[in-house]
């Protein structure tokens, strides 16, 4: 998986740089989130802007690693295409992630003011 | 004259094809798939509405992965036939395997429903409640040692 990290303060962005969290990557995606978000202690923003395409198998990943952040630390989805947020509706796992309209880049930039 | 060969493969579902066709035999494999769902959405991205495109990669992916995950489960690689069709108001859909029967289905079971509740979420089990969700006339047929699922996927307004 192509996954970019960066940091705002405490807070890790990831941007996934694939354009699918499918059912072929799920388990690689799932442990390689684990192993980058084991190094932090705050909230974590998966930058999902650039991914056309989940199925089930990559929302079950996408919950693995939130269930793996809680209770302390939150994950966010940020900037999800329509088709990703009807999944999430669908499913009502949109009511579990919180969900960013904007890309993470322009969020950190709004915290720095 | 001999006997005349018969007519080859009647269509999917009772409309006739119009506005294409797509046909696909692949191996039972989670890439193989994605190079199939790939294919499937290009041959009809200009024919149907950008949504139902969407949906109908969804409603493949779930049904091919089931496929992948459960239905040649332990067993060597089989293939995975996919036939679809589109007309004014729907993709009509046939997938065909030659694995184990679709427990779920032939049973009348149903995916359990996801439960939101954080500290028991469910990391999957949406699969079947999606298909169901986002399909009509979903049809499952076994015939001899070869499983057929047929729906329609219908076109957004």
């Amino acid at each position: 998986m192509q996954l970019r990290t960066e940091w705002v303060d405490d807070l890790m962005i990831v941007r996934v740089d694939d354009d699918r969290i499918d059912a072929a990557v799920a388990i690689e995606f799932k442990d390689e989130m684990r192993a980058l978000t084991g190094e932090g202690t705050g909230d974590v923003v998966l930058d999902v802007s650039r991914v056309r395409f989940v199925d089930s198998s990559g929302l079950g990943a996408l919950v693995a690693v939130l269930k793996a952040l809680l209770p302390d630390r939150r994950l966010a989805l940020a900037a999800p295409m329509p088709n990703v947020r009807s999944l999430l509706s669908l499913t009502r796992m949109d009511s579990v992630f919180q969900i960013m309209a904007e890309a993470p880049a322009a969020a950190a930039r709004a915290r720095h003011g | 004259m001999a006997e005349r060969a018969v007519a080859p493969v009647a269509a999917v579902g009772d409309a006739p094809p119009r506005g294409g066709e797509f046909r696909l035999c692949f191996p039972a494999e989670a890439f193989a798939v994605r190079t199939a769902l790939r294919r499937a959405v290009a041959r009809f991205a200009r024919r149907i509405p950008r949504d139902s495109a969407g949906t109908l990669e969804l409603v493949l992916a779930e049904v091919l992965n089931n496929l992948v995950e459960h239905g040649y489960a332990g067993q060597s690689r089989g293939l995975i036939e996919m036939e679809l069709q589109v007309d004014g108001e729907a993709i009509h859909c046939a997938i065909s395997d030659h694995g184990r029967e679709i427990a779920g289905l032939a049973d009348g079971t149903r995916a359990t429903k996801p439960c939101p509740v954080p500290s028991d979420l469910p990391e999957g089990g949406w699969g079947w409640a999606l298909i169901e969700a986002l399909t009509t006339d979903l049809a499952y047929r076994k015939d001899g040692g070869r499983n057929t699922l047929s729906f329609r996927v219908p076109l957004a307004g």
